[in-house]
């Protein structure tokens, strides 16, 4: 039952993708996406790692499409349609291709003798309840753990917003008075 | 979007109940799914459909972009300021076992409680104002 489930939203995954690369409208584009960041979280649910499926639901099925939305307003919505070229989709089948191939040297989904399960998550599973008293261990990772790499992941959350206000800021101080004579 | 009533009624619903969640998400985050990035998310989520619905200019009044400027700062400082407080206290860079003299445990509950603070402070305030710039920019 569950190979079923799995199967379909990877298929699911699939046609969603094709369908982002083919359509030349960009709101239909942006509106697949969403549904491609909503049943990746549904994937994620089912391989049991809520907190990203969490973040994946509202940051790509959410605020994603807002904000792109808004940047369809600043621009256009009809892509123009581009000739197929050889050289990229080349490039682009070697190295699905090699990915494709390189999965069979990776270990079995769930597998304890994996490389990623005795490295440094046994200690993280059995000294977290101990020395930092927290029952979701991914928190206790991600804030404590890792809290080098968290301090950076929000760093560059701060570095984009930044960057936002240095190209676009100017709109955020002009209220309706100032601004709307142009629009 | 002015005439559509039954938006704005459901809307105006909705968003005390989408703060309330976010704020569940953003402290109940050591013992469920959830933390400060999701927290800080679904925050912004409430203020991007109040700004959809009454528009860009009402969503200004309420969140005012030069205290959304400074949130974006105050965040990441929180942040590092705790693992500064770390050095302060005799430890190490964001080593929290120092943050409670009495119990090492507590202090890491304190140290993740300011960090995940911190970081839902500085990604919805960036949320926030990456939306009331999109939105409120004309095209020239």
């Amino acid at each position: 039952m569950i190979e079923l489930i799995d199967l379909s939203l990877l298929l699911f995954l699939a046609v969603l993708a094709v369908l982002v690369a083919r359509l030349h409208n960009l709101f239909a584009v942006v509106m697949v996406m969403g549904f491609y960041s909503l049943v990746s979280a549904a994937l994620f649910t089912v391989l049991d790692a809520v907190d990203v499926a969490f973040t994946e639901a509202a940051v790509g099925a959410g605020i994603s499409t807002i904000i792109l939305l808004a940047t369809l307003l600043q621009t256009t919505s009809e892509e123009k349609p581009q000739p197929l070229r050889l050289v990229p989709l080349v490039i682009v089948l070697a190295t699905g291709a090699t990915l494709v191939l390189a999965t069979g040297d990776m270990p079995q989904y769930g597998d304890p003798e994996a490389p990623i399960h005795r490295h440094v998550a046994p200690r993280y599973i059995e000294d977290s309840a101990r020395e930092i008293g927290v029952p979701n261990i991914v928190t206790s990772v991600l804030a404590s753990y890792r809290g080098y790499d968290t301090l950076g992941e929000t760093t560059v959350i701060f570095a984009a917003g930044v960057g936002v206000l240095l190209l676009l800021g100017r709109s955020l101080r002009a209220t309706k008075d100032d601004a709307g004579g142009g629009a | 979007m002015n005439h559509q009533i039954v938006l704005r009624v459901i809307a105006k619903m909705f968003i005390p109940f989408i703060l309330l969640f976010a704020l569940y998400v953003q402290f109940h985050g050591d013992f469920g799914p959830g933390g400060g990035f999701q927290a800080g998310v679904i925050f912004a989520a409430a203020f991007v459909l109040y700004g959809l619905v009454f528009g860009v200019d009402a969503a200004k009044r309420v969140a005012h972009p030069t205290l959304l400027q400074w949130c974006v700062a105050i965040g990441l400082l929180i942040y590092a300021g705790t693992g500064m407080m770390g050095i302060l206290l005799g430890g190490t860079f964001l080593d929290y076992n120092v943050l409670n003299s009495h119990d090492p445990v507590h202090g890491q509950h304190l140290g993740i409680l300011l960090v995940e603070f911190g970081i839902g402070l500085t990604v919805a305030s960036v949320m926030i104002t990456t939306f009331l710039c999109f939105a409120g920019h004309r095209p020239s």
